[in-house]
This record gives C-alpha cells, structure tokens and sequence, in this order.
C-alpha cells in the first residue's frame, strides 16, 4: 500500500525526524487560509501516489497566500499519470542550501533492509544509481542489530563534511530505520533531505510504501489507506480477499494462483484477445469468494466473455463449481462463462457443473481460445 | 534419486489441526509421505488420525516432535501472524528442511527468519510456495500427487498453480520428474533457482530442468547466468506475465515490475542469451524439453 507525502511526513514526524509543518487542503480557499497562517513563501504540492509530481507542475511555489490559492487551483483536479489530485499539502518554503538522498528498501538479494545514501538528492535515485553507482553509498542492515550508531555515521559521513550536519544526519538515517520498522514499510525515502543556510538538516520531502501483509496488526497504518486512489472494483475485490487488478481489454479471467492467472492472460494475449483482468481467487477458495469474483468481473461493462481456469491444489475444484453455480443463481451474468477445472476434488467438480448444465474444458489452451472467440462475438 | 525430500524424508506438519493443516495432511499420507508428528501448541498428547487410520502424535512444541520422532522436515501451514515464529521454532528445533506454504506473512518478519535459519544452516523453501514432490517418494505441501510421475526431469517454478499445469503437460506427455519444487512468490523466499538448479546438476538422475520463472526481481537473470556458466544439463524455461502493467502486484507479493525492472521481457532475453530456449505458452514446454534432452 502507497500512502501520501503528508502522511509519510507524519510517521517521520512520530520517529522525530526534522520535517517542516504543514496542512492538507481540499479547496483552494482552505490553502489560501492555510498560506496565511504561515505567512511568507509557501509550497503547494499535490498529494498523489505517483513519482513525478513536479516534472508533472504538481508542486508550486507561492510567494503569498493568494498565489498558494490560485496554485491550489491550478493543481486540485489535475491529472498526474492517471490520477486525479484531490488534495494539496501547503508547507512552509525552506531555505535550501544542499539536497541529499536517503532511503531504506527490503532488497531481495540480500534478504534484508538495505540503505541508499547519496550527496546527488532531489533527482531520481534510479537515474544516478544507474549512471554514477560511485555517487551512491549501501549498507545493508543486520535484523539481529538494527541500524548502529556508527553505520548510520558512516552513511552520513558519505553525505556531508560539517561534523554538525553529519551528527544530525546520523541521528535522521537511524530515525528513518524506525519509522520504517514501526510502519511495517517496504520503502521509506528521503528525497531531497536538505541541509539550510542556517545549518539545519531537514526532510522536505517523504515517501513510504507499506507491506500489504503489515496492515493486519498496524491498524495506524491502515487507516492511513485513500480509496480514492483505487477503482472501486479494487476496492471490492480487496475487502472480498481477491487479488485483483483491472486491465483494459474484454476477457474476464478468473483463476487460481497468481503465476496461472499471469500465464493465463498471456495466453489470452498469445490467442490475439485482451485480457479485461487480473484476478487470483487465492487458496482455501470458498463458494463465496467466487460470487464475489463474478461479481466483480461482470461489473466491468468491458468484459464480454468470462474464463475460469482453476487447477486444484490446496484450492479444491467442488469449492469453486459450488461458487459459479451458486453465483449464477444469485446474480445475472451477462456475458457467457467457459470453465477450465483439473486437480483436487475434479471428478466433485465436474458433477456439480454438469448437473447445473455447464461443460467443462479440461484443457487451458482450449478454453482460452474459446473465450477469445466468444468475445470477439464468435459463437 | 531426487533433490531435498525423499523416501525416507520424516515429517512434521506445524498447524496439522487447522483446515488447510489436516486436509493436506491426509493428502500427503495418502501419497505415501511419512509423516511422523503435527504440531498445535495446546493440542499436544492428541493424535491425528490418517486415511487408513494410523495415528500421528501431536505435540505442542516443534523440539518436543523432533526429540520423540526424529523428524527432518517441517511443513508449515499455519496463519500468516504466526508463521515466520513457526519458522523460527522449526530452524531451532533440529530439522534441515523447513516447507513455509502460509501467504502473506509480514516481509520484516522474513528478514528475521531467513536470517536466523541461515545461520542455524537450516533450508527454508518458500514462504508462499506449494512445496515440493519427489514422484513416487514423498510429498511435501500441496502440490497434487495425482498429476507428477516419476521420470528425469526437474521442474523449479515461483508458482503454485502454474508448476501444476507445467507438470500435468509433461506427465501427460510421457516425461515424468525427479522433484518438483515450487519456491514461492513472495519478494524473500529462503531458497532460490540458483540453489534448486545446483541441485538439479548434482542429481544423477536428473537429465534436464524445466524453470518457470514470473515478473519481479533478478533471481530469473541470475540463474540463467548460472545454467550458462555451471550447468551441464539443458534447462528450458518460461516466464509468466508478460501482459502485466508495470508498478502492479500481480497477486504474489514478488510479483512487481518496479520502475522498468523486472519485466517478462527483461528475463526472456536472459534466458536466450543464456541458452535456455523459452516457451511461448505453457504447451510449448514439453516441445522444448524434448527438443533439449535429444
């Protein structure tokens, strides 16, 4: 799960991270009041899950209040890779003297929490890290040990050559390793953090991504969530426990496990169709979740014709044919619905199907080829 | 011959009462895996009754199954909040091989758990995975024994349901597995396709290896570099994904294309650069494998 600047900024802020003030705003009037109150230069940026917000104009400096109103304006409502802004953060405007990156990331290589300094801030990490690997310094951490008072020293030490920017510095890489490790994240970063004419080091910007499987025992986190970022079929499929991410093309596709639904929509692809969806049904699948499934698919006017490609493991084939039979019971599908079962409890399967007056495929090929057709209004 | 389990692979299930624990359980025994002891904290001096009415004791901690049955593998079904602890208990507890099926357990849990196993020198294959087979031998996990058979291939995958369409083809096809290893989708997975094709290469009976690779990560990039610097034996491959829109989780949590790394295409171009020929489609595994093996 993505969460806003502004709220990275308040998990920063719980850590004691230097992070200058600020206030979300939904209208322009509530930034102008909000510019007011901090009087002076100000900066409007939009709150969107999605880098490239200033490449975009989505972050604008503002040398009074009624400028921060017509910026506010200017950036509420604005599209920014496909997403709509709804909410600015009005903060005051620092005097930058230098800008620095800092992150921590789970590295899959290593199996753990690894850091990413680097004096070259403000810019795509990803950029400098690819073209100048030599401005960049890592440290992996030690789950055993967290993060020591002399790596968060010798990462700063890469950073700065003032002894106070690099204490303070130290103190802010080892306060971001808390609010990674107390937010349950994936990725937290720092970019730009700053160092002022006055020789502060703060954190003008913030950016954290949370582990999904985190928010079960980080109710703070979770209710940090916007569902104004996501489709509500998302949203529904979420609350039902399906993994599910909605695509642009016509064939619905329901499947079970993660790396058949992917090979499944090639395979859609492959077929000359488009795949409508992502959906993985998940394991332990009861008949519910497959109602909820249908449900989902068919609430995508796109889709017009539904694949079920189920191969039993620890899902068992009865539990998802009780599910479609159960579902077409419950609600009208439209579209008409081709089904692939093999594996656990098959032969269970193929009875409840061929009771209820559905037919099944045995093969994926077969049953993909014939959705394709169906959606491209073959009989 | 086989890599990681076989016949005399003793088993211990963590979580052996749960739904997903006894219904597993009874397909593992059915197969004919041994399994030798569960583990339910609270439940300890019950026993579980297997499908031919054989009893398998319960004990309440993993040291206590170990002592008394002289167990060697774990197999851990229980809730993703309890999961990596279930690691950790089974790493200390004397097994070499801890199975981890449980999705959705917290990354930074992970971390701690992969760390301490790998310094008790104890494997750990998944968290998120289905297991593994040997045909004919054992089975640990929920992969369908109805559907492998025994024969020289080796099959690595990072799915679950993908590896059975992948193995049901080449059964149906005639070509039957040595083991069959699924090691999970999620970004930290305790064993890795490096480690599943060095085993591969050492088994004698393996004669090539069918690798099913998805979107996320390097792992597929730096196995193929290793089929082409250290391997003897062909290896043919595919890589689910390939329709995925980047910066989306495709249902495994290691299934992510982050920025422009990580793409199906990225790992196909490894692959041929590698020598490992790469599948169009699923079907076009067992084409290839034969191809490769002649």
């Amino acid at each position: 799960m993505d969460i806003h600047e502004y709220q990275a900024k308040e998990r920063f802020r719980l850590a004691g991270i230097p992070v200058p003030p600020g206030e979300i705003a939904t209208t322009p009037e509530e930034a102008e009041t909000i510019a007011t109150k901090y009087g002076g230069t100000v900066v409007v940026k939009a709150q969107v899950h999605s880098g490239g917000r200033g490449k975009a104009g989505g972050v604008q400096l503002a040398k009074d209040a009624a400028e921060a109103k017509e910026h506010a304006a200017a950036i509420l409502g604005m599209d920014i890779n496909g997403l709509t802004v709804e909410k600015v953060l009005v903060t005051p405007a620092e005097d930058i003297d230098t800008e620095a990156y800092v992150g921590v990331l789970v590295d899959r290589k290593k199996r753990a929490a690894t850091f990413m300094v680097s004096a070259e801030g403000g810019v795509d990490i990803e950029h400098v890290s690819a073209e100048t690997p030599e401005l960049i310094r890592k440290l992996t951490v030690d789950p055993r040990y967290g993060i020591l008072p002399h790596q968060a020293y010798w990462l700063a030490n890469f950073l700065y050559d003032d002894p106070s920017l690099i204490k303070q510095a130290s103190e802010i890489i080892a306060q971001l390793y808390d609010a990674f490790v107390s937010s349950g994240a994936s990725m937290a970063e720092i970019n730009p953090l700053i160092t002022t004419s006055a020789g502060e080091v703060k954190a003008i910007d913030a950016k954290m991504s949370i582990d999904d499987s985190e928010l079960f025992r980080r109710p703070d986190v979770e209710a940090m969530r916007d569902t104004s970022c996501e489709p509500a079929s998302e949203i529904k499929a979420r609350e039902a426990g399906l993994s599910y991410v909605k695509l642009d093309g016509d064939v619905g596709c329901c499947v079970n496990g993660a790396g058949l639904a992917m090979a499944t929509m090639d395979l859609v692809k492959y077929y000359g169709g488009e795949p409508a969806n992502f959906l993985d049904i998940g394991g332990s699948s009861n008949p519910d979740k497959v109602v909820a499934a249908l449900e989902i698919i068919t609430s995508d006017p796109n889709v017009k014709a539904i694949l079920f490609n189920i191969f039993g493991g620890i899902t068992r084939c009865d539990d998802v044919a009780k599910g479609i039979v159960e579902a077409t019971k419950r609600i009208d599908i439209g579209p008409p619905i081709v089904i692939r079962l093999t594996g656990t409890n098959e032969e269970l399967a193929l009875e409840i199907l061929e009771d209820a007056g559905f037919s099944a495929f045995t093969s994926m090929d077969a049953v993909v080829e014939k959705a394709v057709e169906l959606a491209a209004g073959g009989a | 011959m086989s890599i990681f389990i076989d016949n005399d692979t003793k088993l211990v299930v963590q979580g052996i009462t749960g739904r997903d624990g006894s219904f597993h359980t009874l397909q593992m025994m059915e197969y004919g895996t041994k399994v030798v002891a569960g583990v339910t904290p609270g439940k300890g001096g019950q026993s579980f009754e297997g499908p031919d009415g054989e009893t398998v004791p319960i004990f309440n901690a993993m040291d206590e199954a170990v002592a008394e049955t002289g167990a060697d593998t774990s197999v851990i079904y229980v809730p993703p909040a309890f999961a990596a602890g279930a690691i950790l208990e089974a790493a200390d507890s004397g097994v070499s091989l801890v199975v981890a099926i449980t999705e959705g357990v917290p990354v930074l849990d992970m971390v701690r758990a992969h760390a301490f196993a790998r310094d008790k020198g104890v494997r750990v294959l998944g968290p998120n995975c289905p297991g593994l087979i040997s045909p004919g031998q054992s089975k640990v996990g929920i992969l369908p024994g109805q559907i492998v058979t025994e024969g020289p291939i080796g099959l690595v995958s990072r799915s679950g349901t993908l590896t059975y369409e992948a193995v049901f083809q080449l059964t149906s096809a005639g070509l039957g597995q040595t083991t069959c290893v699924g090691i999970g989708g999620d970004p930290l997975i305790g064993t890795n396709f490096i480690d599943c094709l060095e085993a591969f290469e050492a088994d004698p009976e393996t004669t090539g290896v069918v690798m099913l690779g998805e979107i996320g990560g390097t792992d597929e990039q730096e196995a193929a570099v290793y089929v082409s610097a250290s391997m003897s034996k062909p290896v043919v491959g595919f890589i689910a994904g390939q329709t995925a829109p980047p910066g989306r989780r495709m249902g495994h949590a290691g299934a992510i294309i982050s920025g422009s790394a990580g793409t199906a295409e990225e790992k196909m171009k490894a692959f041929e650069e590698n020598g490992i020929a790469v599948a169009k489609r699923p079907a076009d595994l067992v084409a290839l494998i034969q191809d490769a093996l002649n």
